[in-house]
């Protein structure tokens, strides 16, 4: 009998891990950036090329970083909750304008609407490669020391910004 | 009227297509320009995980960022950039993920030591079966003293078989 409940015991744990696996997303890279400081960096702004972008302008401000473009069709999808968020106006956002031509994000941002104290145009992705982006929309959450505390890769949705983004935003508001 | 057409067009077929070959001369020019610099950015590429196409390498992948990645390479080493200096630079910003030889720490333990500790536990086993086997086989085969006169005189053919 033993010897016929063998590998079935093991056929059932490979099974479990297996099921598991398919629902783990192998794209949720873990950021080693978490708990670092900000990648410093200077960028033009994309609406006034004439003036620049610095993460230091944020220092005493818990703010969220978005890396968006007006080509990522996913940015498309979550950008309408951007915009409600822009207009509660509980967090300040900088954009990060990434990979586009300037042309094309104003005309983006005209049309879909601007949630961003501004945006930063990284045109060739320089700033972003800093940050450790690989897949547009990623959003961060910077805290008022200029640390990154959080990243979330993909489209964000409802669920998570109540439960994972904002509840954190309060937090580190609440910290001194 | 078909030659009529052939003459207005082939030249344009001819201009369109000629900026083209100029474009992909220009793409083969930085392989061409330092092949030594060239092969250490295929090396290391190779080494680096394309995080957009995740079981694709840098150097075979033509993603946008892999793209990118290899010319943040080609400048690192133009800038005499170590290769272990190039790699902490990924690791710093994509996580242990962009290797595709994940250093041995706390966290890794298991995905180096695993296999050989699962092989060990397996010949283990094997070993200890292949024992108790022998065991078992060494006392079936002892005969008592009256099995083995009867054996002998089987073997004499002194004892007819039932």
């Amino acid at each position: 009998m033993n010897r016929f409940l063998w590998p079935l015991g093991i056929f059932v744990v490979l099974a479990g891990f297996l099921f598991a696996g398919l629902y783990l997303n192998p794209r949720e890279v873990p950021s080693p950036l978490i708990g670092k400081p900000v990648p410093a960096f200077s960028a033009p702004q994309l609406a006034d090329p004439g003036k620049t972008f610095s993460p230091a302008d944020m220092k005493g401000k818990v703010w969220l970083v978005n890396v968006w473009a007006s080509w990522c069709v996913s940015c498309r999808q979550e950008h309408p909750l951007l915009v409600e968020l822009g207009k509660s106006g509980v967090v300040p956002m900088i954009g990060l304008h990434y990979k586009d031509e300037r042309d094309a994000g104003l005309k983006w941002l005209a049309q879909h609407g601007d949630p961003y104290l501004l945006s930063a145009h990284d045109r060739d992705g320089r700033v972003a490669i800093d940050f450790g982006v690989y897949g547009t929309p990623e959003t961060f959450i910077v805290d008022k020391a200029g640390v990154i505390r959080y990243k979330h890769t993909g489209p964000l949705t409802p669920e998570k910004l109540r439960d994972d983004i904002l509840p954190r935003v309060k937090q580190l508001e609440a910290a001194t | 009227m078909s030659r009529a057409l052939h003459r207005l067009l082939m030249p344009a077929l001819v201009a369109l297509l000629l900026p083209w070959g100029a474009l992909h001369a220009d793409d083969a020019a930085p392989v061409a320009s330092d092949p030594a610099l060239e092969a250490r950015v295929q090396k290391l590429g190779e080494e680096l995980r394309c995080l957009v196409c995740q079981n694709q390498n840098i150097a075979d992948s033509h993603a946008d960022l892999a793209l990118d990645l290899k010319k943040q390479l080609r400048e690192q080493i133009a800038a005499g950039r170590t290769d272990d200096e190039i790699k902490t630079y990924m690791v710093e910003r994509y996580g242990d993920f962009v290797l595709y030889r994940p250093p041995l720490k706390a966290t890794t333990v298991l995905l180096w030591a695993g296999p050989f500790v699962l092989l060990g536990a397996v010949a283990f086993a094997l070993l200890r079966r292949l024992r108790t086997r022998a065991v078992r086989a060494a006392a079936a085969n002892t005969l008592s003293a009256d099995e083995h006169a009867r054996a002998r005189a089987l073997l004499n053919g002194e004892e007819k078989q039932v």
